[in-house]
């Protein structure tokens, strides 16, 4: 259960933000979930909505995005959303394969007040 | 609100289109922050960020003093402690262990008395070391003396996988009395392994376990990666492990 601590360095990303606008305290906040990124995205959202009182996200509105594993095959120049975790190319079976896409955690968005 | 435009400002009059005090009051509305709207601004930054450049900070600092470090995660039982002990004797390089647990200097003590350098770090309650705490280690660990720096995790198969510590190179070990299908269940894990080590290999008359078909997973999430058989007991199979991070020292 690391959710905790993603949440404590989203919370400290929203803080920087808002200082560096002037602005008051974030109404919503997107942020982009890869499959693959180690994060259950149900156990953040409650880790979110449990930390994020007494900070500028107090009443944030939280929008998570759900960001499948995505790749593309450096043989046929074919991208795909994997359904299944292979990481393979489903239409040339080669595993010379990149990830273009579903590793990673991201803030994309801010709405600030 | 306004019936005739439908902005906020309740206190004036709409005698024609484009009165001077209703544009007077749409200028104190739009161009007042404390009375502006919302603003929507796109950041896309890693959510980790801070952690990440924690850890190139760390490899840099590994890389000036031409330390090889490495993330060794698995479960815990699985023989990370025992495998650095027994390796000492054999590896010719030497090396440290910044060993991370939630409690306890236990495994620092065991590796101490075999006469590797180790610092301790409890974590408390977390389930994972990150690069933060991994660069007070690397500054209680006289780098200069050593070749190669093990990072032990915390033992989990989960959460050490989200953190870069400043590693280069992660070994992932898997133990037989754990079980099949842990490398299918923890992908995110095993998608992290530059070698992964299936440790404990003389158990295998006693358990059901595919090695095979584990293997096969293990190159579903990660094609090219690297995998050993373990035994404690074959010094042979410990020799390789060795073997290996030379030749990743020589490869640097």
């Amino acid at each position: 259960m690391h959710e905790y601590s993603i949440v404590q360095a989203l919370l400290e990303q929203c803080e920087d933000h808002v200082k560096d606008n002037n602005a008051q305290s974030v109404a919503k906040l997107v942020v982009k979930i890869g499959i693959m990124s180690g994060v259950e995205p149900h156990l953040l959202e409650t880790a979110f909505n449990t930390f994020k009182e007494h900070t500028v996200c107090d009443g944030a509105e939280f929008i998570m995005n759900i960001q499948p594993l995505t790749i593309l095959c450096n043989q046929c120049d074919t991208s795909t959303e994997l359904k299944e975790i292979y990481y393979c190319c489903p239409h040339c079976q080669s595993l010379d394969v990149k990830v273009t896409d579903g590793e990673d955690m991201y803030l994309m968005q801010l709405e600030l007040d | 609100m306004c019936k005739d435009c439908g902005c906020s400002i309740t206190d004036h009059v709409h005698e024609h289109e484009d009165s001077h005090e209703h544009h007077k009051a749409h200028e104190t509305l739009h161009h007042n922050p404390q009375l502006n709207d919302k603003k929507t601004i796109d950041v896309i930054t890693k959510i980790l960020d801070k952690n990440d450049q924690e850890a190139g900070h760390n490899r840099s600092h590994f890389n000036a003093n031409g330390v090889l470090a490495i993330n060794l995660m698995s479960s815990p039982g699985s023989g990370k402690t025992t495998l650095l002990e027994e390796m000492y004797d054999i590896a010719d390089f030497k090396y440290g262990v910044i060993e991370g647990d939630l409690e306890t200097s236990r495994d620092a003590d065991r590796l101490k008395a075999k006469g590797i350098k180790a610092y301790q770090i409890q974590t408390g309650s977390a389930c994972h070391l990150d690069a933060f705490m991994v660069h007070k280690g690397l500054h209680a660990m006289e780098l200069d003396t050593i070749d190669v720096c093990f990072i032990e995790n915390v033992g989990n198969l989960v959460c050490p996988a989200s953190y870069d510590v400043g590693s280069h190179l992660n070994i992932v070990l898997v133990s037989i009395p754990e079980g099949e299908d842990k490398i299918a269940k923890y992908p995110v894990m095993f998608r992290q392994a530059d070698l992964i080590l299936f440790t404990k290999t003389d158990l295998l008359p006693h358990f059901v376990y595919d090695m095979k078909r584990e293997k096969e997973e293990a190159r579903k999430i990660k094609p090219n990666v690297d995998i050993l058989e373990v035994n404690i007991k074959d010094t042979a199979s410990i020799q390789k492990v060795a073997d290996w991070i030379k030749f990743k020292m020589e490869m640097r």
